[in-house]
Protein backbone atom coordinates (compact mmCIF):
# COMPACT_ATOMS: atom_id res chain seq x y z
CA UNK A 1 0.00 0.00 0.00
CA UNK A 2 1.98 2.84 -0.90
CA UNK A 3 1.72 6.01 0.80
CA UNK A 4 1.23 8.81 -1.14
CA UNK A 5 1.53 12.18 0.60
CA UNK A 6 3.38 13.92 -1.90
CA UNK A 7 -0.26 14.34 -4.07
CA UNK A 8 -1.79 16.31 -1.10
CA UNK A 9 0.24 19.17 -1.07
CA UNK A 10 -1.29 21.07 -4.02
CA UNK A 11 -4.57 20.45 -2.42
CA UNK A 12 -4.09 20.26 1.15
CA UNK A 13 -6.18 23.19 2.40
CA UNK A 14 -4.52 24.92 5.04
CA UNK A 15 -6.55 26.38 8.45
CA UNK A 16 -7.38 29.52 7.94
CA UNK A 17 -5.11 31.50 10.47
CA UNK A 18 -6.80 34.54 11.40
CA UNK A 19 -4.89 37.80 10.08
CA UNK A 20 -2.80 39.90 12.49
CA UNK A 21 -5.32 42.34 14.33
CA UNK A 22 -4.50 46.00 13.13
CA UNK A 23 -6.58 46.98 16.05
CA UNK A 24 -8.61 46.69 19.54
CA UNK A 25 -11.87 48.21 17.72
CA UNK A 26 -11.82 45.66 14.86
CA UNK A 27 -10.79 42.83 17.24
CA UNK A 28 -13.66 43.30 19.05
CA UNK A 29 -16.16 44.36 16.13
CA UNK A 30 -14.99 40.93 14.58
CA UNK A 31 -16.90 38.90 16.82
CA UNK A 32 -19.76 37.93 17.05
CA UNK A 33 -21.16 38.66 20.12
CA UNK A 34 -19.63 41.79 19.97
CA UNK A 35 -21.30 42.54 16.36
CA UNK A 36 -24.83 41.48 18.04
CA UNK A 37 -24.31 43.81 21.08
CA UNK A 38 -23.33 46.84 19.14
CA UNK A 39 -26.69 46.14 16.96
CA UNK A 40 -28.95 45.05 20.35
CA UNK A 41 -27.40 48.75 21.99
CA UNK A 42 -28.16 50.93 18.58
CA UNK A 43 -31.78 49.65 18.58
CA UNK A 44 -31.86 50.57 22.22
CA UNK A 45 -30.28 54.17 21.52
CA UNK A 46 -33.10 54.58 19.34
CA UNK A 47 -35.87 53.38 21.20
CA UNK A 48 -34.50 55.31 24.09
CA UNK A 49 -34.14 59.18 21.53
CA UNK A 50 -37.55 58.05 20.45
CA UNK A 51 -39.50 58.25 23.97
CA UNK A 52 -37.51 61.27 24.95
CA UNK A 53 -38.94 63.06 21.66
CA UNK A 54 -41.12 61.70 22.38
CA UNK A 55 -42.74 60.43 19.16
CA UNK A 56 -45.72 59.10 21.43
CA UNK A 57 -47.38 60.20 24.55
CA UNK A 58 -48.21 56.29 24.98
CA UNK A 59 -44.54 55.60 24.04
CA UNK A 60 -42.48 55.00 27.11
CA UNK A 61 -38.28 55.46 27.01
CA UNK A 62 -35.98 52.77 27.08
CA UNK A 63 -34.42 53.56 30.20
CA UNK A 64 -38.56 53.75 31.99
CA UNK A 65 -39.39 50.58 30.44
CA UNK A 66 -36.22 49.39 32.35
CA UNK A 67 -36.97 50.22 35.24
CA UNK A 68 -40.77 48.99 35.14
CA UNK A 69 -39.49 45.32 34.29
CA UNK A 70 -36.88 45.42 37.19
CA UNK A 71 -39.71 46.46 39.47
CA UNK A 72 -41.99 43.87 38.02
CA UNK A 73 -38.89 41.53 38.06
CA UNK A 74 -38.42 42.33 41.60
CA UNK A 75 -42.37 42.03 42.79
CA UNK A 76 -42.20 38.63 41.47
CA UNK A 77 -45.36 39.65 39.40
CA UNK A 78 -43.37 39.03 35.97
CA UNK A 79 -42.33 35.47 36.38
CA UNK A 80 -45.47 34.52 37.71
CA UNK A 81 -46.76 36.41 34.45
CA UNK A 82 -44.61 34.74 32.14
CA UNK A 83 -45.01 31.51 33.66
CA UNK A 84 -48.60 31.09 33.12
CA UNK A 85 -48.35 32.69 29.77
CA UNK A 86 -45.43 29.59 28.82
CA UNK A 87 -47.85 26.57 29.96
CA UNK A 88 -50.21 26.93 26.58
CA UNK A 89 -47.07 28.06 24.95
CA UNK A 90 -44.93 24.85 25.74
CA UNK A 91 -47.51 22.55 25.42
CA UNK A 92 -49.11 24.39 22.37
CA UNK A 93 -45.02 24.05 20.78
CA UNK A 94 -44.39 20.96 21.38
CA UNK A 95 -47.01 19.61 20.04
CA UNK A 96 -46.57 21.42 16.73
CA UNK A 97 -43.31 20.55 16.47
CA UNK A 98 -43.79 16.81 16.75
CA UNK A 99 -46.92 17.00 14.74
CA UNK A 100 -45.55 19.29 12.28
CA UNK A 101 -42.21 17.96 11.63
CA UNK A 102 -43.89 14.22 11.64
CA UNK A 103 -46.74 15.51 9.36
CA UNK A 104 -44.03 17.79 7.06
CA UNK A 105 -42.28 14.93 6.68
CA UNK A 106 -44.76 12.69 5.51
CA UNK A 107 -45.84 14.69 3.06
CA UNK A 108 -42.22 15.16 1.35
CA UNK A 109 -41.95 11.10 2.05
CA UNK A 110 -45.48 10.56 0.40
CA UNK A 111 -47.32 12.01 -2.68
CA UNK A 112 -50.13 10.79 -1.71
CA UNK A 113 -49.92 12.33 1.94
CA UNK A 114 -48.80 15.54 0.05
CA UNK A 115 -52.44 15.94 -2.13
CA UNK A 116 -53.93 15.22 1.34
CA UNK A 117 -52.20 17.33 3.41
CA UNK A 118 -50.22 20.51 1.63
CA UNK A 119 -53.39 22.19 0.53
CA UNK A 120 -54.39 22.42 4.19
CA UNK A 121 -51.61 24.02 5.36
CA UNK A 122 -51.00 26.56 2.86
CA UNK A 123 -54.16 27.93 3.53
CA UNK A 124 -53.84 27.51 6.74
CA UNK A 125 -50.62 29.89 6.36
CA UNK A 126 -52.37 32.35 4.06
CA UNK A 127 -55.35 32.65 6.20
CA UNK A 128 -55.47 35.56 8.77
CA UNK A 129 -55.24 33.25 11.98
CA UNK A 130 -56.15 35.90 14.51
CA UNK A 131 -59.65 35.96 12.80
CA UNK A 132 -60.10 31.97 13.56
CA UNK A 133 -59.85 32.55 17.26
CA UNK A 134 -63.32 33.46 17.76
CA UNK A 135 -64.09 30.33 15.98
CA UNK A 136 -61.72 28.54 18.51
CA UNK A 137 -63.67 29.92 21.31
CA UNK A 138 -66.59 29.22 20.28
CA UNK A 139 -66.27 25.74 19.75
CA UNK A 140 -63.67 25.12 23.28
CA UNK A 141 -64.55 27.82 25.33
CA UNK A 142 -61.89 30.27 27.57
CA UNK A 143 -59.82 27.45 28.75
CA UNK A 144 -56.27 26.56 28.22
CA UNK A 145 -57.08 24.50 25.43
CA UNK A 146 -58.17 27.49 23.01
CA UNK A 147 -54.68 28.68 24.17
CA UNK A 148 -52.45 25.80 23.08
CA UNK A 149 -55.27 25.14 20.01
CA UNK A 150 -54.16 29.46 18.99
CA UNK A 151 -50.72 28.46 19.57
CA UNK A 152 -50.58 25.25 17.39
CA UNK A 153 -52.79 27.07 14.56
CA UNK A 154 -50.14 29.45 14.46
CA UNK A 155 -46.80 27.38 14.63
CA UNK A 156 -48.03 24.48 12.89
CA UNK A 157 -48.27 26.01 9.04
CA UNK A 158 -44.59 27.08 9.05
CA UNK A 159 -43.20 23.86 10.54
CA UNK A 160 -44.71 21.46 8.31
CA UNK A 161 -44.55 23.36 5.18
CA UNK A 162 -40.46 23.94 6.07
CA UNK A 163 -40.57 20.13 6.70
CA UNK A 164 -42.42 19.02 3.66
CA UNK A 165 -39.94 21.13 1.69
CA UNK A 166 -36.86 19.72 3.64
CA UNK A 167 -37.70 16.45 2.89
CA UNK A 168 -38.60 16.79 -0.82
CA UNK A 169 -35.59 19.21 -1.58
CA UNK A 170 -33.11 16.13 -0.35
CA UNK A 171 -30.20 15.70 -3.10
CA UNK A 172 -31.08 13.39 -5.81
CA UNK A 173 -27.45 12.35 -5.85
CA UNK A 174 -27.62 11.27 -2.21
CA UNK A 175 -30.36 9.37 -2.56
CA UNK A 176 -28.85 8.03 -5.47
CA UNK A 177 -25.77 7.46 -3.56
CA UNK A 178 -28.27 5.35 -0.43
CA UNK A 179 -29.80 3.06 -3.14
CA UNK A 180 -26.47 2.19 -4.90
CA UNK A 181 -24.98 1.10 -1.61
CA UNK A 182 -28.17 -1.00 -0.85
CA UNK A 183 -29.91 1.29 1.45
CA UNK A 184 -33.22 0.00 2.75
CA UNK A 185 -36.45 2.74 2.25
CA UNK A 186 -35.77 3.19 6.10
CA UNK A 187 -32.47 3.61 6.15
CA UNK A 188 -32.14 5.99 3.35
CA UNK A 189 -35.35 8.02 5.50
CA UNK A 190 -32.95 7.80 8.36
CA UNK A 191 -29.47 8.23 7.41
CA UNK A 192 -30.08 10.34 4.42
CA UNK A 193 -33.02 12.04 3.82
CA UNK A 194 -33.61 13.47 7.86
CA UNK A 195 -29.61 14.41 8.45
CA UNK A 196 -30.05 16.23 4.76
CA UNK A 197 -33.11 18.25 5.50
CA UNK A 198 -32.34 18.78 9.75
CA UNK A 199 -31.15 22.53 8.54
CA UNK A 200 -34.41 23.36 6.77
CA UNK A 201 -36.93 21.65 9.53
CA UNK A 202 -35.23 23.42 12.20
CA UNK A 203 -35.81 26.88 9.93
CA UNK A 204 -38.94 25.96 10.48
CA UNK A 205 -38.97 25.47 13.79
CA UNK A 206 -37.54 28.44 14.96
CA UNK A 207 -40.34 30.59 12.88
CA UNK A 208 -42.90 28.23 14.51
CA UNK A 209 -41.73 28.92 18.01
CA UNK A 210 -41.90 32.87 17.04
CA UNK A 211 -45.46 31.99 15.68
CA UNK A 212 -46.16 30.15 18.79
CA UNK A 213 -45.28 33.05 21.00
CA UNK A 214 -47.36 35.44 19.19
CA UNK A 215 -49.72 32.74 19.34
CA UNK A 216 -49.75 32.34 22.90
CA UNK A 217 -49.59 36.82 23.39
CA UNK A 218 -52.63 36.65 21.14
CA UNK A 219 -54.72 34.70 23.15
CA UNK A 220 -54.37 36.12 26.42
CA UNK A 221 -55.39 39.09 24.67
CA UNK A 222 -58.31 38.32 22.42
CA UNK A 223 -59.60 35.15 25.03
CA UNK A 224 -59.24 36.04 28.80
CA UNK A 225 -56.59 38.24 30.17
CA UNK A 226 -54.01 36.22 32.09
CA UNK A 227 -50.47 35.77 32.02
CA UNK A 228 -48.38 38.23 29.82
CA UNK A 229 -51.33 39.07 28.41
CA UNK A 230 -53.04 40.38 31.46
CA UNK A 231 -50.04 42.98 32.25
CA UNK A 232 -50.26 44.62 29.01
CA UNK A 233 -54.24 44.88 29.24
CA UNK A 234 -54.44 45.78 32.63
CA UNK A 235 -51.56 48.50 32.57
CA UNK A 236 -52.56 49.50 29.08
CA UNK A 237 -56.09 50.50 30.42
CA UNK A 238 -54.46 52.57 33.38
CA UNK A 239 -51.93 54.49 31.29
CA UNK A 240 -48.81 52.77 32.46
CA UNK A 241 -47.09 52.23 29.50
CA UNK A 242 -43.48 51.43 31.11
CA UNK A 243 -45.08 48.47 32.36
CA UNK A 244 -46.83 47.43 29.33
CA UNK A 245 -43.67 47.64 27.20
CA UNK A 246 -42.01 46.10 29.78
CA UNK A 247 -44.05 43.25 29.44
CA UNK A 248 -44.06 42.64 26.01
CA UNK A 249 -40.32 43.07 25.51
CA UNK A 250 -39.80 40.18 28.22
CA UNK A 251 -41.90 38.25 25.93
CA UNK A 252 -39.38 39.03 23.14
CA UNK A 253 -36.78 37.91 25.06
CA UNK A 254 -38.09 34.93 26.13
CA UNK A 255 -39.39 33.97 22.80
CA UNK A 256 -35.49 34.87 21.54
CA UNK A 257 -33.87 32.69 24.68
CA UNK A 258 -35.69 29.87 23.43
CA UNK A 259 -35.14 29.96 19.36
CA UNK A 260 -31.60 30.40 20.67
CA UNK A 261 -31.84 26.98 22.48
CA UNK A 262 -33.41 25.63 19.10
CA UNK A 263 -30.42 26.58 17.52
CA UNK A 264 -28.18 24.93 20.48
CA UNK A 265 -29.63 21.74 19.94
CA UNK A 266 -29.66 21.90 16.29
CA UNK A 267 -25.79 22.45 16.09
CA UNK A 268 -25.52 20.26 19.59
CA UNK A 269 -27.14 17.16 18.04
CA UNK A 270 -27.39 17.54 14.42
CA UNK A 271 -24.79 19.41 12.86
CA UNK A 272 -21.72 18.42 13.38
CA UNK A 273 -19.86 19.78 10.46
CA UNK A 274 -20.78 23.25 11.93
CA UNK A 275 -18.88 22.98 14.71
CA UNK A 276 -15.46 22.42 13.44
CA UNK B 1 -24.46 -10.34 -31.02
CA UNK B 2 -21.20 -9.63 -29.03
CA UNK B 3 -19.76 -6.31 -29.95
CA UNK B 4 -17.45 -6.15 -33.45
CA UNK B 5 -14.32 -5.05 -32.30
CA UNK B 6 -12.62 -2.06 -34.64
CA UNK B 7 -9.26 -0.76 -35.01
CA UNK B 8 -6.72 -0.54 -33.38
CA UNK B 9 -6.41 -4.10 -32.93
CA UNK B 10 -4.45 -6.59 -30.53
CA UNK B 11 -4.90 -9.56 -32.28
CA UNK B 12 -3.07 -12.05 -29.53
CA UNK B 13 -5.07 -10.87 -26.81
CA UNK B 14 -7.68 -13.52 -25.17
CA UNK B 15 -10.53 -11.77 -24.48
CA UNK B 16 -11.76 -12.52 -20.58
CA UNK B 17 -15.44 -13.62 -20.18
CA UNK B 18 -17.83 -10.65 -19.71
CA UNK B 19 -18.91 -9.75 -16.12
CA UNK B 20 -21.63 -7.13 -17.27
CA UNK B 21 -24.15 -7.88 -20.42
CA UNK B 22 -26.03 -5.25 -21.62
CA UNK B 23 -28.41 -6.76 -23.78
CA UNK B 24 -30.80 -4.66 -26.33
CA UNK B 25 -31.22 -2.30 -23.72
CA UNK B 26 -33.44 0.90 -24.53
CA UNK B 27 -34.24 3.61 -21.97
CA UNK B 28 -37.23 5.85 -23.19
CA UNK B 29 -38.03 8.44 -20.95
CA UNK B 30 -41.39 10.43 -20.84
CA UNK B 31 -42.32 12.60 -23.73
CA UNK B 32 -40.84 10.31 -25.92
CA UNK B 33 -36.86 10.85 -25.65
CA UNK B 34 -35.03 7.91 -26.49
CA UNK B 35 -32.13 7.98 -24.31
CA UNK B 36 -30.88 4.70 -25.64
CA UNK B 37 -31.75 2.63 -28.51
CA UNK B 38 -31.22 -1.12 -28.07
CA UNK B 39 -27.60 -0.87 -26.65
CA UNK B 40 -25.68 -4.49 -26.47
CA UNK B 41 -22.10 -4.32 -25.28
CA UNK B 42 -19.94 -6.81 -23.06
CA UNK B 43 -17.72 -5.29 -20.73
CA UNK B 44 -15.05 -8.28 -20.00
CA UNK B 45 -13.81 -9.10 -16.39
CA UNK B 46 -11.07 -7.13 -14.63
CA UNK B 47 -11.07 -4.43 -17.42
CA UNK B 48 -11.72 -0.65 -17.10
CA UNK B 49 -14.38 0.04 -19.84
CA UNK B 50 -14.81 3.63 -20.93
CA UNK B 51 -18.11 4.33 -22.32
CA UNK B 52 -17.00 7.82 -24.59
CA UNK B 53 -19.37 10.20 -25.98
CA UNK B 54 -20.74 13.87 -26.20
CA UNK B 55 -23.07 15.14 -23.60
CA UNK B 56 -26.60 14.23 -23.94
CA UNK B 57 -25.87 11.00 -25.68
CA UNK B 58 -27.17 8.64 -22.81
CA UNK B 59 -23.87 7.38 -21.62
CA UNK B 60 -24.77 8.01 -18.15
CA UNK B 61 -28.32 7.22 -18.53
CA UNK B 62 -26.74 3.17 -19.28
CA UNK B 63 -24.08 3.64 -16.10
CA UNK B 64 -27.33 4.00 -13.89
CA UNK B 65 -28.96 1.30 -15.86
CA UNK B 66 -26.06 -0.74 -15.23
CA UNK B 67 -25.61 0.65 -11.08
CA UNK B 68 -29.51 -0.50 -11.01
CA UNK B 69 -30.97 3.14 -10.49
CA UNK B 70 -32.77 3.35 -13.30
CA UNK B 71 -35.28 1.03 -14.85
CA UNK B 72 -34.56 0.01 -18.42
CA UNK B 73 -37.86 0.29 -20.98
CA UNK B 74 -36.68 -2.77 -22.41
CA UNK B 75 -33.65 -4.91 -22.68
CA UNK B 76 -31.81 -6.23 -19.97
CA UNK B 77 -28.48 -6.05 -18.01
CA UNK B 78 -26.81 -9.17 -16.53
CA UNK B 79 -24.39 -9.39 -13.81
CA UNK B 80 -22.33 -12.69 -13.75
CA UNK B 81 -25.38 -14.16 -15.51
CA UNK B 82 -27.60 -12.66 -13.18
CA UNK B 83 -30.35 -9.92 -14.22
CA UNK B 84 -30.27 -6.88 -12.83
CA UNK B 85 -33.31 -5.49 -11.36
CA UNK B 86 -31.95 -3.09 -8.62
CA UNK B 87 -28.64 -1.90 -6.71
CA UNK B 88 -26.29 -5.02 -5.70
CA UNK B 89 -23.32 -5.86 -3.68
CA UNK B 90 -21.30 -6.56 -6.69
CA UNK B 91 -21.44 -3.37 -8.02
CA UNK B 92 -20.21 0.10 -6.18
CA UNK B 93 -20.69 4.06 -7.58
CA UNK B 94 -18.62 6.44 -7.70
CA UNK B 95 -20.89 10.11 -8.61
CA UNK B 96 -19.58 12.61 -10.63
CA UNK B 97 -20.74 15.52 -8.08
CA UNK B 98 -19.38 13.41 -5.40
CA UNK B 99 -22.38 12.89 -3.36
CA UNK B 100 -20.72 13.10 0.28
CA UNK B 101 -22.77 13.36 3.30
CA UNK B 102 -21.73 16.87 4.33
CA UNK B 103 -23.01 16.18 8.13
CA UNK B 104 -20.41 13.08 8.17
CA UNK B 105 -17.40 12.63 8.96
CA UNK B 106 -14.56 11.19 5.64
CA UNK B 107 -14.35 8.00 7.68
CA UNK B 108 -18.01 7.83 8.27
CA UNK B 109 -18.36 8.64 4.17
CA UNK B 110 -16.20 6.36 3.26
CA UNK B 111 -17.66 3.00 5.29
CA UNK B 112 -21.62 3.97 4.89
CA UNK B 113 -21.48 1.24 2.10
CA UNK B 114 -20.54 -1.28 5.55
CA UNK B 115 -22.62 1.07 7.81
CA UNK B 116 -25.71 0.23 5.38
CA UNK B 117 -24.83 -3.19 5.60
CA UNK B 118 -24.74 -3.56 9.34
CA UNK B 119 -21.47 -4.36 10.01
CA UNK B 120 -20.03 -3.17 13.47
CA UNK B 121 -18.67 0.22 13.78
CA UNK B 122 -14.98 -0.46 14.41
CA UNK B 123 -15.08 -3.37 12.19
CA UNK B 124 -15.98 -0.88 8.96
CA UNK B 125 -13.99 1.94 10.36
CA UNK B 126 -10.99 -0.52 10.02
CA UNK B 127 -11.68 -1.60 6.39
CA UNK B 128 -12.48 2.31 5.48
CA UNK B 129 -9.22 3.42 7.23
CA UNK B 130 -7.27 1.26 5.17
CA UNK B 131 -8.42 2.41 1.82
CA UNK B 132 -8.83 6.36 2.87
CA UNK B 133 -4.76 5.53 3.11
CA UNK B 134 -4.92 4.19 -0.37
CA UNK B 135 -6.36 6.73 -1.57
CA UNK B 136 -3.93 9.81 0.09
CA UNK B 137 -6.29 10.76 2.81
CA UNK B 138 -4.60 9.54 5.85
CA UNK B 139 -5.20 11.78 8.84
CA UNK B 140 -8.47 13.31 7.26
CA UNK B 141 -10.62 10.64 8.49
CA UNK B 142 -12.23 13.04 11.04
CA UNK B 143 -12.77 16.04 8.84
CA UNK B 144 -16.11 17.30 7.71
CA UNK B 145 -16.42 17.36 3.08
CA UNK B 146 -16.56 21.08 3.41
CA UNK B 147 -13.25 21.02 4.43
CA UNK B 148 -11.89 19.15 1.95
CA UNK B 149 -11.26 20.32 -1.60
CA UNK B 150 -12.65 18.90 -4.54
CA UNK B 151 -10.15 16.60 -5.69
CA UNK B 152 -9.97 15.57 -2.15
CA UNK B 153 -13.58 14.73 -1.56
CA UNK B 154 -13.65 12.81 -4.98
CA UNK B 155 -11.36 10.57 -3.37
CA UNK B 156 -13.51 9.67 -0.32
CA UNK B 157 -16.45 8.96 -2.91
CA UNK B 158 -13.93 6.26 -4.37
CA UNK B 159 -12.51 4.82 -1.04
CA UNK B 160 -16.65 4.51 -0.11
CA UNK B 161 -16.30 2.64 -3.62
CA UNK B 162 -13.42 0.58 -2.56
CA UNK B 163 -14.53 -0.37 1.07
CA UNK B 164 -17.58 -2.32 -0.29
CA UNK B 165 -15.37 -4.46 -2.14
CA UNK B 166 -17.60 -5.01 -5.46
CA UNK B 167 -16.23 -6.59 -8.06
CA UNK B 168 -17.53 -3.59 -10.52
CA UNK B 169 -16.77 -0.24 -10.22
CA UNK B 170 -19.30 2.41 -11.80
CA UNK B 171 -17.74 5.69 -12.23
CA UNK B 172 -19.72 8.58 -13.56
CA UNK B 173 -16.98 11.44 -15.10
CA UNK B 174 -15.75 11.28 -11.57
CA UNK B 175 -12.84 13.74 -12.52
CA UNK B 176 -15.44 16.36 -14.28
CA UNK B 177 -15.50 18.94 -11.47
CA UNK B 178 -11.86 18.94 -10.30
CA UNK B 179 -9.25 20.91 -11.77
CA UNK B 180 -6.89 19.64 -14.82
CA UNK B 181 -4.23 18.99 -12.55
CA UNK B 182 -5.86 16.88 -10.16
CA UNK B 183 -8.14 15.45 -12.92
CA UNK B 184 -4.31 14.00 -14.25
CA UNK B 185 -3.25 12.75 -11.12
CA UNK B 186 -6.24 11.26 -10.49
CA UNK B 187 -5.76 9.09 -13.88
CA UNK B 188 -2.32 8.29 -13.32
CA UNK B 189 -3.55 6.76 -9.25
CA UNK B 190 -6.66 4.99 -11.17
CA UNK B 191 -3.92 3.68 -13.88
CA UNK B 192 -2.45 2.22 -10.68
CA UNK B 193 -5.36 1.01 -8.74
CA UNK B 194 -6.90 -1.18 -11.56
CA UNK B 195 -3.55 -2.75 -11.65
CA UNK B 196 -3.77 -3.57 -7.85
CA UNK B 197 -7.37 -4.14 -7.81
CA UNK B 198 -8.52 -6.94 -9.55
CA UNK B 199 -11.67 -4.94 -10.14
CA UNK B 200 -13.86 -4.43 -13.28
CA UNK B 201 -13.99 -0.51 -14.22
CA UNK B 202 -16.67 1.26 -16.06
CA UNK B 203 -15.96 4.65 -16.62
CA UNK B 204 -17.85 7.34 -18.02
CA UNK B 205 -15.90 10.32 -19.58
CA UNK B 206 -16.44 12.92 -22.45
CA UNK B 207 -12.77 13.50 -22.60
CA UNK B 208 -11.24 11.20 -25.38
CA UNK B 209 -7.78 11.86 -24.06
CA UNK B 210 -8.90 10.66 -20.59
CA UNK B 211 -10.65 7.55 -22.23
CA UNK B 212 -7.44 6.89 -24.38
CA UNK B 213 -5.01 7.40 -21.18
CA UNK B 214 -7.10 5.18 -18.91
CA UNK B 215 -8.92 2.06 -20.83
CA UNK B 216 -8.75 -0.83 -21.86
CA UNK B 217 -10.96 -0.50 -23.98
CA UNK B 218 -13.33 2.09 -25.22
CA UNK B 219 -17.36 2.18 -26.17
CA UNK B 220 -18.08 4.84 -28.22
CA UNK B 221 -21.91 6.15 -27.79
CA UNK B 222 -23.51 8.32 -30.25
CA UNK B 223 -26.13 11.00 -29.33
CA UNK B 224 -30.05 10.59 -30.37
CA UNK B 225 -30.66 8.03 -30.07
CA UNK B 226 -27.90 6.68 -28.04
CA UNK B 227 -26.50 3.61 -29.63
CA UNK B 228 -22.77 2.08 -29.85
CA UNK B 229 -21.22 3.42 -32.73
CA UNK B 230 -17.61 1.75 -32.13
CA UNK B 231 -15.36 -0.29 -30.11
CA UNK B 232 -11.80 0.20 -29.73
CA UNK B 233 -9.58 -1.80 -27.98
CA UNK B 234 -6.85 0.75 -26.42
CA UNK B 235 -3.85 -1.28 -27.04
CA UNK B 236 -1.02 0.69 -25.11
CA UNK B 237 1.76 -0.97 -22.82
CA UNK B 238 0.48 0.80 -19.60
CA UNK B 239 3.82 0.15 -17.40
CA UNK B 240 6.52 3.04 -17.76
CA UNK B 241 5.45 6.51 -16.60
CA UNK B 242 2.86 8.45 -17.35
CA UNK B 243 4.23 10.52 -19.70
CA UNK B 244 5.21 7.68 -21.50
CA UNK B 245 1.94 6.41 -22.10
CA UNK B 246 0.61 10.04 -23.18
CA UNK B 247 3.28 10.22 -25.97
CA UNK B 248 2.72 6.93 -27.56
CA UNK B 249 1.69 6.49 -31.05
CA UNK B 250 -1.19 4.16 -30.22
CA UNK B 251 -2.43 7.04 -27.66
CA UNK B 252 -2.09 9.81 -30.25
CA UNK B 253 -3.35 7.65 -33.13
CA UNK B 254 -6.61 6.58 -30.73
CA UNK B 255 -7.12 10.31 -30.07
CA UNK B 256 -6.57 11.20 -33.46
CA UNK B 257 -9.16 8.49 -34.76
CA UNK B 258 -11.77 9.19 -32.08
CA UNK B 259 -11.91 12.74 -32.61
CA UNK B 260 -12.07 11.95 -36.10
CA UNK B 261 -15.33 9.47 -35.66
CA UNK B 262 -16.72 11.83 -32.86
CA UNK B 263 -17.17 15.27 -34.47
CA UNK B 264 -19.70 14.45 -36.90
CA UNK B 265 -21.84 14.50 -34.33
CA UNK B 266 -21.21 18.30 -33.22
CA UNK B 267 -22.55 19.61 -35.74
Amino acid sequence: MPTRVDLLQPSTATPIVSQPTRGWLRRVLSHALALRLVSILAVLGCWEIAGRVPISPSFPTFLDTAHATAAMLADGSLIKALAITLVPLAIGIVISALVGVGAGVAMGLSRRVEWLGVPVFIVLQAAPLAALIPLIILAYGIGITTKVLIVCVMALPVIVLNSFKAVRHTPAALIEMGRSFLGTQRQLIFKVILPSAAPVIFAGLRLGVASGFVGAVLAELLVTPTGVGDIITYNQSIAEYPKMYGAIASVIAVSVVFIEMLEWIELRFFRPEKRV
Amino acid sequence: MTSSTNAPVTPARVEPPPIVEVRAVSKVYPGDVTALSAISLDFPDGQLTSLLGPSGCGKTTLLKIIAGLIPVTSGEVRINGRKVTGPGPERSFVFQDFALMPWATVLRNAAFGLELRGIARSEREAVAEGYLAQVGLKGFEQKYPHELSGGMRQRVGLARALVVNSAVILMDEPFSAVDEQTRRKFQEDLLELTARERKTFIFVTHSIEEAVYISDRIALISPRPGRVSQIIDVAIPRRGDADAIRRHPTYLDSVESIWRGLRQYLE
